[in-house]
């Protein structure tokens, strides 16, 4: 009872007339009973910190994780990007990191090709999946959406441990004799398929396969979870249509996810067999190390149709989590409604169908026919449209408001500007004609890396910087978030822009050094400065991990509703507990964008607060 | 050294962020109700800084563009290319458009309305005029790219047979490259990985011996292409993927075991013009200069000095590989028709190769 109190004051504390907790109390339900006595149980250590069935720890356990993932796999970039710019140097971090791979501290090339492989895999994978996906999927939905926990919560723990297995066996194949996995994060065979062909494809690539197997496994429980809890455990009164972005997005991530998931672990299954049971699915007609290999038959197209046909949904899962987080931020921020709040749903929508139907453009010029390359071509530009319609909804919702510069806002903007930058080059790159020469050059490195990995990335501090004081109870330190912005946000593109340049010069990825092709000498220069703005960027997230940490500790205590945001998370006690709101779930009776609706007082009104008489909900 | 340097420029930049953050959080009033949520001190603050960046973003651009321009490939040496780079430089300034008004309206915006006490946002939640415009235009100009770029995409693709072509074959292997002309009678010998091992390992890419077609194959390993003549690559892998990419020629194929793919294009410049080209000739002097710098600090160190760079048409492989994969290359030579002839007049057939 004494929450109760203290949770009506804090409402109270922010000026909202209607007194929400009585309201309540007057629509009870049924079900919600059994939960009053939860905070009764005793909690272990162990039940509480690690085999925790609580989805706001798990996921911390997520966030943590990927960011402890976050912090290997951009340290590795950093590594190879000191190569690219002075080449076959020697740096005294290579010999301490990477030991017998860099003699005399002199970079191995195939260390190198593992080093972009993990960087790829981890970044996609652990960091902007699950990390991103994982972390905010897990707090937000049930939280948003007025449940007291994810549809079964014990699922949802084996998904977080069967992901914790998956980056144990990651990190660990980074120690295996002959290197981890260096066939690029593609893993096209047979060069992952043979280990006569470079020494990762060994030990590495198995271990890398059996990681991502445990991956898709947690990523399927997990996203099977999201779904059953979005559709059937929304409080009273939350419509579809009263969803904030956010979970639109999550839960639209989630149906990607397990339709094209099972795919990639088809595609690994075989590989697998290829590798080890002497079938022929992706292998025919090999010469290799001085001897013909029996394989007969195969295909290593038909590998990349199906690593594809995740691949590219991939892409999605990791940015709309991104774009729903950046849609509720810029909205609270700009203290505005989202812009086109059907739209957005709309485009949400139509994205993901789309997703699944692209994956061709990372195939124009394998030997596919051209025909179906002009197919995907018409599929891939498509998307350009709801894209389109996103950038301009989040411009329109800027437009006229009152936007507060918390540092969750200023990600979020970042995140509209590398979307627009990084999407705009996809239409060249989707194109399959002017794909022939930019495929697979510097030019494409520059395009994915803006588009997904430097959105998704500001989305990842987005969330972070916004929901921190629901997360831990405290408030990170806003100077530190402003420079850890503006620095990223400068190096970002300061990484990116002038790789745009590499790329048209025609010099291809995934190359060691460009100093066998004297043609390459004068780009030579950009990668200098391109290294210097990555060390940059990779400084300024050491502000943010000392941020993050200290603020756990010492940081300011959070009021209930630091962002005078309408959505219900922010009505549910700080204090951690299981079940989310003490006593009964509030109702929701309208939207979640209501900010600076005339006729309000304040320039917010919650979800759970009702409609007043005369007041009119807008398009629902 | 440059360790040193890196690290010391590390530490020097934590320092910075940390005197910052210090400079910040004195220079503020000391403020009670601190609760790390944006005042409007903040927000006029970042707004203004929103405004900045944009100018970074535009100064960015300018700037890349003067100073780096002059790496992007010089114009095309092959027929189609020319179309290529027409429809390349039609979706750059479609894109540039955009860019740069989309980045100016975001960044304006985030400037203009910054918030502070007094202002009140405007509750505009929907409107279906903007969203129509919005969703229409872009249709208009992708509908605009994609039939533009479908017709070059199905003009460079269509390979259509004819006498006249020369037939290449561009064989990969870990980690070079190799190419095999079709000899007198214009048809490649049926080839497979399985006959590598033949004639002690002297049939290099793996020609059936028992094809009479293939006797008058000449396998090489520099490739020359007679200019004004189109040429069909038949391009095989023997290990793992590769990718045939020559980029003055805007062509592409990946090279996949177990599959022969084709590529054809009419290259329309020798390498002799290509030299005499201002631009090329601008971008060698320049690359010379660096390696000439590069060259003396080589000699001082008591290394062998670089060669000096002469331009050459590539063949480069743009599909990882294997360790090697940054340096498997082939020299393009384009030709002359009657220095072609001589050329190939003057190389071994399979037959005379083995025996």
């Amino acid at each position: 009872m004494a929450q109760k109190n203290n949770r009506r004051a804090k409402i109270v504390g922010t000026d909202i007339e209607v007194d929400i907790t009585e309201k309540k109390d007057v629509i009870i339900e049924s079900h919600d009973e059994d939960h009053e006595h939860d905070h009764h149980h005793k909690e272990t250590f162990i039940t509480k910190y690690i085999f925790s069935i609580d989805h706001k720890m798990i996921s911390k356990q997520y966030l943590i994780t990927g960011l402890i993932m976050g912090i290997v796999g951009i340290a590795m970039s950093l590594l190879f990007r000191l190569q690219l710019a002075w080449p076959e140097e020697s740096f005294g971090i290579f010999d301490v990191l990477l030991g017998k791979w860099a003699t005399d501290g002199v970079m191995d090339p195939n260390v190198y090709l593992a080093l972009v492989t993990i960087h790829g895999t981890i970044m996609v994978f652990f960091v902007l999946t699950a990390g991103l996906s994982g972390t905010f999927s897990n707090l937000l939905i049930p939280l948003q959406i007025g449940a007291r926990d994810m549809a079964s919560g014990f699922l949802n723990m084996i998904s977080y441990w069967l992901f914790f297995i998956s980056s144990a066996i990651m990190i660990a194949s980074l120690f295996v004799e002959a290197g981890p996995a260096a066939a690029g994060w593609t893993i096209y065979p047979p060069l992952s398929a043979l280990p006569q062909a470079q020494p990762g494809s060994a030990a590495g690539m198995t271990l890398w396969l059996v990681s991502m197997a445990f991956f898709i496994a947690s990523s399927l429980l997990a996203a099977l979870n999201y779904i059953v809890t979005v559709l059937n455990l929304r409080t009273e009164g939350m419509t579809m249509t009263r969803l904030p972005l956010t979970v639109w997005a999550f839960l639209v991530t989630a149906i990607i996810g397990v339709v094209s998931f099972p795919v990639l672990l088809s595609a690994a299954l075989l590989l697998i067999m290829d590798r080890s049971f002497g079938t022929s699915f992706f292998l025919s007609d090999i010469f290799i190390q001085g001897e013909v290999l029996h394989y007969q038959g195969g295909s290593p197209v038909l590998f990349e149709h199906l690593f594809w046909f995740l691949g590219h949904p991939e892409v999605y899962i990791v940015l709309l989590p991104a774009l729903g987080i950046a849609s509720e931020v810029i909205s609270t921020n700009a203290r505005k409604p989202i812009f086109g709040y059907r739209a957005m749903v709309g485009s949400i929508l139509a994205i993901a169908f789309l997703s699944t139907i692209v994956w061709g453009h990372h195939m124009f010029i394998t030997g596919m026919n051209p025909f179906l390359g002009s197919v995907f071509t018409f599929t891939t530009l498509l998307i350009a449209i709801p894209s389109a319609v996103k950038a301009f909804n989040y411009i329109t919702t800027i437009w006229k408001g009152n936007i507060q510069f918390n540092p969750g806002m200023l990600f979020a903007i970042g995140l509209v500007s590398t979307f627009i930058t990084g999407g705009l080059t996809g239409i060249i790159l989707g194109d399959s004609a002017l794909d022939i020469n930019l495929h697979d050059t510097y030019f494409v490195v520059a395009h994915f890396h803006l588009v997904m990995g430097i959105s998704a990335l500001y989305g990842l501090f987005a969330g972070v910087y916004h929901w921190y004081p629901r997360m831990f109870g405290r408030m990170m330190n806003k100077n530190l978030g402003y420079i850890h912005f503006w620095i990223t946000a400068i190096s970002a593109y300061g990484v990116f822009f002038p790789m745009h340049f590499v790329g048209m010069a025609g010099l291809p990825r995934r190359y060691y050094t460009n100093t066998n092709f004297p043609y390459f000498d004068d780009v030579a220069n950009i990668n200098v400065v391109i290294t210097l703005f990555a060390l940059l960027a990779g400084a300024a997230q050491l502000v943010f991990l000392y941020n993050f940490i200290s603020s756990m500790f010492y940081g300011k205590k959070s009021i209930m509703n630091p962002w005078r945001s309408n959505t219900l998370e922010w009505t549910a006690p700080i204090k951690h507990m299981h079940g989310n709101w003490p006593g009964k779930i509030p109702h929701v009776f309208r939207w979640p964008y209501d900010y600076s609706k005339p006729g309000s007082k304040d320039d917010f009104i919650p979800q759970n607060v009702p409609l007043k008489k005369g007041e009119k909900e807008l398009q629902h | 050294m440059t360790l040193l340097l890196v690290l010391t420029s590390l530490i020097l930049i934590s320092i910075a962020v940390w005197q910052l953050t210090k400079i910040l959080e004195l220079s503020k009033p000391i403020d009670y109700e601190n609760n790390e949520i944006a005042t409007d001190k903040d927000n006029d603050m970042q707004g203004k800084l929103m405004f900045l960046f944009l100018i970074f973003i535009y100064g960015l651009t300018i700037f890349s563009f003067f100073k780096y321009g002059d790496v992007i490939l010089p114009e095309s040496a092959s027929v189609h290319g020319e179309n290529y780079d027409r429809l390349l430089w039609f979706s750059f300034s479609v894109i540039f458009f955009v860019q740069t008004i989309t980045q100016a309206l975001l960044h304006y915006f985030a400037f203009k309305y910054r918030g502070n006490k007094k202002r009140k946002a405007l509750f505009f939640a929907d409107s279906n005029f903007l969203e129509g415009v919005w969703t229409i235009i872009p249709t208009i100009a992708l509908a605009g790219l994609i039939l533009y770029g479908l017709f070059t995409w199905v003009d460079i693709m269509t390979i259509e047979e004819n006498d006249e072509a020369l037939v290449v074959e561009l064989y990969a292997q870990q980690f070079n490259w190799k190419a095999r002309y079709a000899g007198e009678d214009g048809v490649l010998g049926d080839a497979n990985v399985r006959f590598l091992q033949d004639f002690d390992g002297k049939n290099l890419v793996g020609i059936d011996p028992t094809d009479r077609n293939g006797d008058d194959d000449i396998v090489v390993q520099e490739l020359h292409l007679p200019v004004n003549r189109e040429v069909v690559f038949r391009i095989r892998s023997q290990d793992v993927l590769h990718s045939a990419f020559m980029p003055h020629f805007r062509a592409q194929m990946n090279a996949v075991p177990g599959m022969i793919n084709q590529f054809a294009f009419i290259p329309n410049t020798t390498t002799q013009e290509m030299r005499l080209r201002p631009e090329i000739v601008e971008k060698v002097k320049k690359i010379n200069k660096i390696r000439f710098d590069k060259s003396e600090e080589l000699i001082a160190s008591g290394d062998f000095p670089l060669d000096p760079y002469e331009f050459d048409f590539l063949l480069l492989c743009n599909k990882i590989c294997g360790a090697s994969h940054y340096n498997m290359q082939m020299k393009i030579i384009v030709e002359t028709e009657e220095k072609f002839n001589k050329w190939i007049d003057e190389q071994q057939t399979f037959k005379e190769f083995v025996q």
